[in-house]
């Protein structure tokens, strides 16, 4: 059963990208064919089988809960597009 | 001494010490390869050579005036996949969301690798964030194979591959979440070994899939590998993930230096490796319809020269092969769309205006990122999505835990698995134009591993009847990269696939 457009333009919202036309036709077409061929995993009963998140047996080791030196705002203001006072810059986010 | 580019990694450290060469001589001679050879391969997106050059007179000073024993990579030029971050350098992990980008912190891995004394000489190409098994997905163009510039190098650490199979450099880091080392080292004739999952720290990768990335090492025999490995492997508190498990060195002391004639050798010291009394197992379901008659022929012939030298052979079963492909690419694109979110054109990487903080997102996040990118989101945004969460990603775990069931009854009866690493030898490039899902199937043979967080190697083992390599993978236990090491070294010391060069 091949995805909607609208199904498509849903996905897109949810994962914020901003997609011509020409790239919802093909990206529809092409997900789901490849939805199709996951269908594949509904052939095994797994009723009983509990699901895996991690492969790593015992968990992770724990550290002490202190607070230690970062990279600093200046390194980290670095790479910005847009910096005010020290801070990153957008637009407005509230209408005035 | 033969030419400089054409020695080992460990021929090249013995080099150093024996003041045969020196770091500025060496890293000289890799810089005047790259320039060549860049033109026809592509294998770096950044190269960093006044900086390395200047690092190779300090590490010559070092070496000189320092009267202590010089750490085991002073002076040693190597390479970095684009996806791990070296302070200063600029890191775009084959993406234009990251163009501009540098990063103010050095990644675990290359930061050991640097204290051992290592000289990072440039970042090498990977398909976009990883995602891709051809380097074709790179946005800064594609990787060309040494052995034939019209095929792709394999991917998605194909630039690493591509750069120690031309002799560029004597060995490199890659990442691999679904085959990205394995899959490179078989298309260009090196070895990568992807490590167990939590083996090495993953702090400054550019984050993946999070439950299957791991940090490995591309050269040309195990030796080399090995030597990498056991510099980046262990924990590292800025990784949680990272385990405690000591890493078992593996001692290459004793073997002779690689040579490059005499496939007969047995001369082999007592710890590294004669095999005898491993066991490996044969899984049939690697060998089915679709794989290339040359590489079936390839991985069977190298089995019976394991078997030779003392390893029994076990056909086993890992019945829930096929189903790999589809838990990996929901499970990995999952994992993606959540990693990914943090591409928003705020804080780093380019923006592209528009009216609203909304609009900033979604127009830097469609217009930067590449097509493989967007359908790997949008699978997983959709696979974790209300209503279709238990029939995909549910499903899909559940699934997981059958595959690593598999391997663990496998490793009851075997200590190590042989299997072709890739059903073909390298393609040529654009082979699968627009068609995502025929890409996907080149990983079929790799994505195991990565489900089951188990260690895997890749080695060569012939050339195909256009002089294509062909590759063969061990894969094991958890923790027991170093049996897989010792077999491949023990391999290597009889043959000589892993020495034969391309001709550039």
């Amino acid at each position: 059963m091949p995805l909607s457009i609208e199904e498509v333009e849903h996905i897109a919202t949810l994962a914020r990208l901003e997609l011509s036309a020409e790239e919802i036709t093909r990206y529809r077409q092409q997900l789901s064919a490849i939805l199709d061929y996951f269908r594949k995993l509904q052939e095994l009963d797994t009723t009983d089988i509990p699901p895996t998140s991690s492969v790593l047996s015992g968990g992770s080791p724990l550290r002490a809960d202190e607070s230690r030196p970062g990279l600093g705002r200046e390194a980290l203001l670095e790479n910005a597009p847009e910096v005010a006072r020290g801070q990153f810059k957008i637009p407005p986010v509230f209408d005035a | 001494m033969p030419d400089l580019i054409d020695l080992t990694l460990a021929q090249t450290i013995a080099a150093l010490r024996n003041g045969e060469t020196s770091s500025r001589e060496l890293t000289r001679a890799c810089l005047e390869r790259i320039e060549r050879l860049e033109p026809s391969l592509h294998a770096f997106l950044y190269l960093a050579g006044e900086q390395a050059l200047a690092q190779a007179k300090e590490a010559d000073k070092r070496r000189r005036v320092d009267g202590r024993e010089p750490p085991p990579l002073l002076g040693i030029p190597l390479a970095i996949k684009d996806v791990l971050t070296v302070e200063g350098l600029p890191c775009t992990a084959g993406s234009k969301i990251l163009e501009g980008f540098i990063p103010p912190f050095t990644a675990t891995a290359v930061k050991r690798l640097q204290e051992a004394g290592a000289i990072v000489i440039g970042k090498t190409n990977t398909d976009e964030f990883a995602m891709g098994s051809s380097t074709e997905n790179s946005a800064y163009g594609v990787t060309h194979n040494p052995w034939d510039t019209s095929r792709v190098p394999g991917g998605s650490s194909g630039g690493s591959a591509a750069a120690v199979a031309a002799r560029l450099i004597p060995a490199a880091l890659g990442t691999d979440t679904g085959g990205s080392v394995r899959q490179p080292a078989s298309f260009c004739g090196v070895t990568g070994l992807k490590p167990t999952y939590g083996r090495v720290s993953r702090y400054g990768l550019v984050a993946y899939g999070s439950s299957l990335d791991c940090v490995g090492a591309l050269g040309r025999t195990s030796e080399d590998v090995a030597t990498l490995f056991q510099i980046i492997a262990g924990r590292d508190t800025l990784d949680a993930t990272t385990a405690e498990a000591p890493v078992s060195i593996v001692d290459f002391a004793g073997v002779p230096p690689e040579r490059s004639t005499g496939r007969s050798r047995s001369t082999q010291s007592k710890d590294a490796a004669p095999p005898r009394e491993l066991r490996i197992g044969i899984p049939q379901e690697y060998f089915v319809r679709g794989i290339q008659a040359e590489v079936e022929a390839g991985v069977r012939k190298a089995i019976s020269v394991l078997e030779d030298l003392g390893v029994e052979v076990h056909e086993i079963s890992l019945p829930h092969t096929e189903y790999a492909l589809p838990v990996y690419y929901i499970i990995a694109p999952a994992e993606a769309s959540a990693n990914l979110a943090r591409y928003d054109g705020i804080r780093y990487g380019p923006r592209l205006d528009a009216e609203s903080m909304w609009d900033i997102y979604y127009r830097t996040r469609g217009r930067k990122f590449g097509a493989e990118v967007e359908r790997r989101i949008m699978l997983g945004t959709y696979a974790l999505s209300t209503g279709y969460y238990d029939a995909y990603y549910g499903q899909a775990q559940k699934v997981r835990t059958l595959i690593k069931h598999d391997f663990e009854q496998a490793f009851e009866q075997v200590d190590a698995i042989a299997a072709p690493v890739a059903p073909t030898t390298a393609f040529p490039i654009g082979a699968h134009g627009d068609d995502p899902l025929a890409m996907y199937l080149e990983d079929v043979f790799t994505l195991p591993a990565n489900l089951a967080g188990v260690p895997g190697l890749a080695f060569p083992v012939g050339f195909d009847s256009v002089g294509l390599p062909v590759g063969m993978q061990l894969m094991g236990k958890h923790f027991r990269e170093d049996v897989l090491l010792r077999m491949a070294h023990a391999y290597q010391q009889v043959t000589d696939w892993h020495m034969q060069a391309p001709s550039l």
